[in-house]
């Protein structure tokens, strides 16, 4: 569909079913972290969460009816800290309730303290393919500001281990520290591009309401870079994946072209997907219509809920078609290969605004592709959130 | 309601008003009136009983004129019948005073004991020394530990000329000398005179007149010469209108039937009137088969000085705010309005009010009442045109400047401004003036306050000189003004550009020494106010072609959020549902969108 742009995994259309399992449990909580995330002194009880993480996919399973996986995604909170027999076991119940054909991709979400490393072998005998890593960055004292547990010695280690036990493996960086130029992020990711595989993630760091990190920035403790300097970081990273093979596919995400996460690919793409564990989401279509569904993010409290009626689920809504022509605008522009036009048209019932989208060709913050796909340019992308605001209206 | 017949003598009315700077305790002293004379029970009293609004208890102002009609017992051993007319304090109401003051024959002038006189006590006991009212005067607050009655008895003497050696000393809150004020009310105020007694032609004076929902128009009346009883038909003599009269009563405040009201007695009627429009304040009310011969002088009606334009947000409550209008109007006759429809902010209404307070009152009710959301466009004052055709036309709205080549003059109008203000704040309330074009006319001190007059451009005025002054003051001063005269100025029209596009509703027409200091202004305020776009905007001031300031708004750098998966779908959705709700309150110019609030902080402009 791209064509000149590489040889991304391609929009066929059917954007795909996938199976999200959350693990809610931390060994510590990162102070930049707003994901649902617990910490536990006593040892979690994993058979019995297996079971119940069991008894919530029978009862997603009513809800989509049968459908063939495309990607399993097992994601936290530090999945990493689940015995390879937990995991093993919850893949097996992905197996039994749905059609699971072999040699999907499934992923694991690690932190790459040693500890957690020696699980990976474990981990792949039980049928995980691929590993996203948590590294953050490939400096002690930036680790130490983001509250990581390990050290740049622990995740190289990590690194080569995954490398050598996973066909496919990506890490995780956060970018935009405080006072961090340019330079010293361009050295940092061209050291990570050599590390990687196929995939990284690199994300700005955020300052996200409710976490330790939001209460020290507001009192002055740090500062994170501002506008125009956020702006250059993000644009430095552009340039440098790109020249290395590994562009963006996704507003945070770089593959070599082909190796793009399949499962948040469903995503982005608006497919559907089962939220299954504390606190998951999903996206059920049913017919012309979309249920959003989300669980108890408590885990115990959860825990109750499914083993008490058979799911933790606690809101249940149908989307209406603006809803998900919304849904649809704000995920599919994150995307590098854009939306595919006719589908938002079909849901939302309109045309874009012919103004606000001229203006936004005029600036050359979107372009069309063809009859009906309409994407960001990297200009674009930069005020994205705007420019979805733009066009959904 | 009950039934009270009994004809009173006049020697045993007493028609009076209270006059007061706000905040000196008008209202108390009347709610403490009121229950002495037993016109409520303990249990029917809240405070401010006649200030039936809520904007009036909250911001405790009185707007509307109000009348109690209350029985008092002398020490004399007499029964005596007092009506009470409560007027508005403010400048803007100063109509409502004088017609208040016309329908009596004293007052009560209530002071501060520790504040002493400020503006709006003078300016409202020389409408009642004009109306040739006695006046008792009573000192208010005398239980304070600041009180300085001696003091301030002075002062009066001093600043208003009359004589305070026997003023009443009282505590409104307390209760404290409130049977003091009643005794001199009978016996230092005069009791009211019919010229021709009961027997002659029905002869009336159309003090007021309300709606009310349950019993339409009610219309308050003072009683000159002869008798007006229920199923009389009786004639406005300005309108030339014919009514039967339903009802007749008085107000204790509660409303109690009368069969009659005699010379010198003040009450309501109803008779089936459908509009306050119809009623014309200060009319003559006559008996059609047996007329008056002489018709009273009347009122001038009260005309708006100030004009703005209100919008809704909202497009959609375009036809709920001329409804909402519409119901403030028929109690409010001084109010006025007309459709308008403006490029930046979409249909409204263009509204005419007695002042920046009226302005300020009738945008709260309608917001509050009505449950509307609106913008008002920066006041303006009515302006004379000569145009070099010979012609002359008013200008309420800068928008309808016509083409600078075809004016010849511009005529604005002009206040005499009285400020009363301690010492230290003397020179900033000087400078203020200054600023503002004023030329002063009168400096004086009593004690450690200084009095000062000015004739200021009422231009000037409307522009937050009564929030500047009030800050350089720290709310010590006190201000007061009527409308002078017509002179010529110098002005010009100040358009803000905004990405190249003007915002009709931001046009302002200003002095040209001033067009400088508020076109920065506003520029300045307006690259604070709008938020930053996909691309810088250029703002500009202009008078004519010619740009005298200028700001850019920065263009957004980045507005990505970094992380978003499946479980951010709903969050996103949310947030996103957020600025689709937030960019229906936004007004498009050209390429540019701005967003209400904008227009709300820029129209609200202050100077610091």
């Amino acid at each position: 569909m791209l064509g000149a742009d590489g040889h991304i995994l391609p929009d066929t259309g059917d954007p795909g079913f996938g199976v999200y399992l959350h693990w809610p449990f931390c060994a510590a909580k990162c102070p930049y972290c707003d994901f649902n995330s617990h910490v536990r002194h006593q040892p979690v009880d994993q058979p019995r969460f297996v079971a119940a993480f069991l008894k919530e996919m029978a009862a997603a399973r009513e809800m989509t009816g049968p459908r063939t996986v495309t990607s399993i995604f097992i994601g936290g909170g530090t999945p990493s800290l689940m015995q390879p027999a937990t995991v093993e076991a919850i893949l097996n119940g992905v197996a039994q309730t749905w059609h699971l054909p072999a040699g999907i991709e499934i992923t694991l979400e690690a932190n790459p303290s040693s500890v957690e490393a020696e699980r990976f072998r474990g981990y792949r005998a039980a049928g995980v393919n691929r590993v996203s890593m948590g590294v953050q960055a490939l400096n002690d004292k930036d680790l130490k500001f983001l509250g990581r547990l390990h050290n740049v010695e622990e995740a190289l280690t990590a690194i080569r281990l995954a490398r050598e036990i996973f066909p496919r493996m990506s890490f995780d960086l956060i970018y935009a520290r405080p006072g961090q130029t340019v330079e010293e992020w361009s050295r940092e990711l061209v050291e990570a591009i050599n590390l990687a595989v196929d995939h990284l993630s690199l994300y700005q760091l955020t300052i996200e309401e409710g976490t330790p990190f939001f209460g020290l920035h507001k009192a002055g403790k740090f500062t994170v870079p501002d506008g125009d300097q956020s702006a250059a970081l993000y644009e430095a990273t552009q340039e440098i994946t790109a020249r290395h093979g590994m562009p963006a596919y996704e507003v945070s995400n770089h593959a070599v072209p082909g190796a793009e996460s399949r499962h948040n690919l469903t995503y982005w793409r608006y497919g559907d997907y089962a939220g299954i564990g504390p606190g998951a989401h999903g996206r059920i279509s049913r017919g012309t219509q979309k249920i959003a569904t989300a669980t108890e993010r408590n885990p115990e409290a959860w825990l109750s809920l499914v083993e008490a009626r058979g799911h933790g689920m606690i809101d249940h809504e149908l989307l209406g078609y603006e809803e998900q022509a919304d849904e649809l605008l704000l995920m599919g522009l994150r995307l590098r290969e854009g939306v595919d036009l006719a589908r938002w048209q079909a849901l939302s019932g309109r045309d874009p605004d012919p103004k606000r989208e001229q203006l936004l060709l005029d600036h050359g913050f979107i372009e069309r592709l063809g009859n009906s796909r309409l994407r960001c340019t990297p200009s674009g992308m930069l005020i994205l959130d705007s420019v979805v605001a733009d066009l959904a209206c | 309601m009950s039934t009270d017949s009994t004809r009173i003598p006049l020697d045993h009315i007493r028609n009076f008003s209270i006059v007061a700077h706000i905040d000196h305790g008008k209202s108390t002293l009347a709610d403490r009136l009121i229950q002495t004379c037993g016109g409520l029970e303990a249990r029917e009293m809240s405070e401010q009983v006649l200030d039936n609004m809520d904007i009036e208890k909250e911001r405790g102002i009185t707007i509307k004129a109000q009348t109690v009609r209350l029985k008092y017992k002398a020490n004399n051993g007499e029964d005596y019948i007092l009506n009470l007319i409560d007027t508005p304090g403010h400048v803007d109401f100063t109509y409502e005073v004088s017609r208040s003051l016309s329908a009596c024959e004293g007052s009560l002038l209530v002071v501060d004991a520790s504040q002493g006189v400020e503006a709006q006590t003078l300016a409202n006991v020389y409408q009642a020394i004009d109306n040739n009212h006695e006046i008792v005067t009573v000192l208010n607050k005398v239980d304070l530990p600041a009180a300085e009655p001696d003091r301030v008895k002075e002062q009066i003497e001093e600043v208003i000329g009359i004589d305070a050696s026997e003023a009443v000393l009282i505590s409104a809150k307390t209760g404290l000398g409130i049977p003091d004020v009643l005794e001199a009310i009978v016996h230092k105020l005069p009791a009211p005179k019919s010229e021709k007694g009961a027997d002659a032609p029905l002869k009336a004076l159309l003090v007021d007149s309300w709606y009310d929902t349950y019993l339409g128009v009610i219309v308050l009346v003072r009683i000159l010469d002869g008798v007006l009883r229920k199923g009389m038909t009786i004639r406005m003599m300005g309108t030339d209108a014919k009514y039967g009269v339903e009802r007749v009563g008085v107000i204790t405040p509660k409303m109690v039937n009368v069969e009659e009201l005699g010379p010198g007695e003040i009450g309501f009627i109803t008779a089936s009137i459908k509009e306050v429009a119809d009623t014309r304040v200060g009319d003559t009310i006559t008996e059609d088969k047996r007329p008056t011969d002489k018709a009273l002088p009347g009122f001038k009606p009260a005309q708006p000085v100030v004009f703005c334009g209100l919008f809704p947000v909202d497009a959609a409550d375009f036809e709920d705010l001329r409804a909402a209008m519409g119901k403030l109007r028929l109690n409010d006759a001084s109010f006025s309005f007309e459709m308008e429809s403006s490029a930046a902010l979409g249909f409204g209404f263009r509204c005419g009010f007695l002042g920046l307070l009226h302005l300020e009152i009738i945008q709260e009710r309608l917001e509050r009442e009505f449950n509307l959301d609106l913008v008002a466009t920066a006041p303006s004052v009515v302006y004379k045109i000569r145009m070099t055709d010979g012609t002359e036309r008013e200008l309420h709205n800068p928008a309808d400047m016509p083409d600078v080549v075809k004016i010849d003059e511009i005529h604005e109008p002009w206040i005499k401004a009285t400020i009363m203000t301690p010492d230290d704040y003397l020179g900033s309330i000087l400078k203020l003036c200054q600023d503002r074009r004023g030329i002063q006319t009168d400096l004086s001190y009593v004690g450690a306050r200084a009095m000062v007059s000015y004739e200021l451009p009422l231009n000037e005025v409307v522009f937050d000189f009564y929030d500047r002054l009030k800050s350089i003051s720290k709310g010590y001063a006190s201000f007061d003004y009527n409308l002078a005269d017509y002179r010529e100025g110098d002005l010009v029209k100040l358009n803000i550009l905004v990405n190249g596009d003007p915002v009709d509703a931001l046009s302002i027409l200003v002095h040209r020494s001033a067009a400088d200091r508020r076109g920065r202004a506003m520029c300045e305020k307006l690259k604070e106010l709008i938020p930053p776009h996909m691309f810088q905007i250029p703002i500009q001031a202009a008078i004519g072609g010619k740009v005298i300031a200028r700001e850019t708004v920065r263009a957004l750098r980045k507005d990505v959020t970094a992380k978003c998966y499946g479980g951010d779908a709903t969050r996103k959705r949310k947030l996103l549902e957020k600025q689709k709700e937030g960019k229906k309150r936004m007004r498009q110019f050209g390429k540019v969108e701005i967003p209400q609030e904008a227009f709300i902080a820029a129209l609200k402009m202050e100077e610091n």
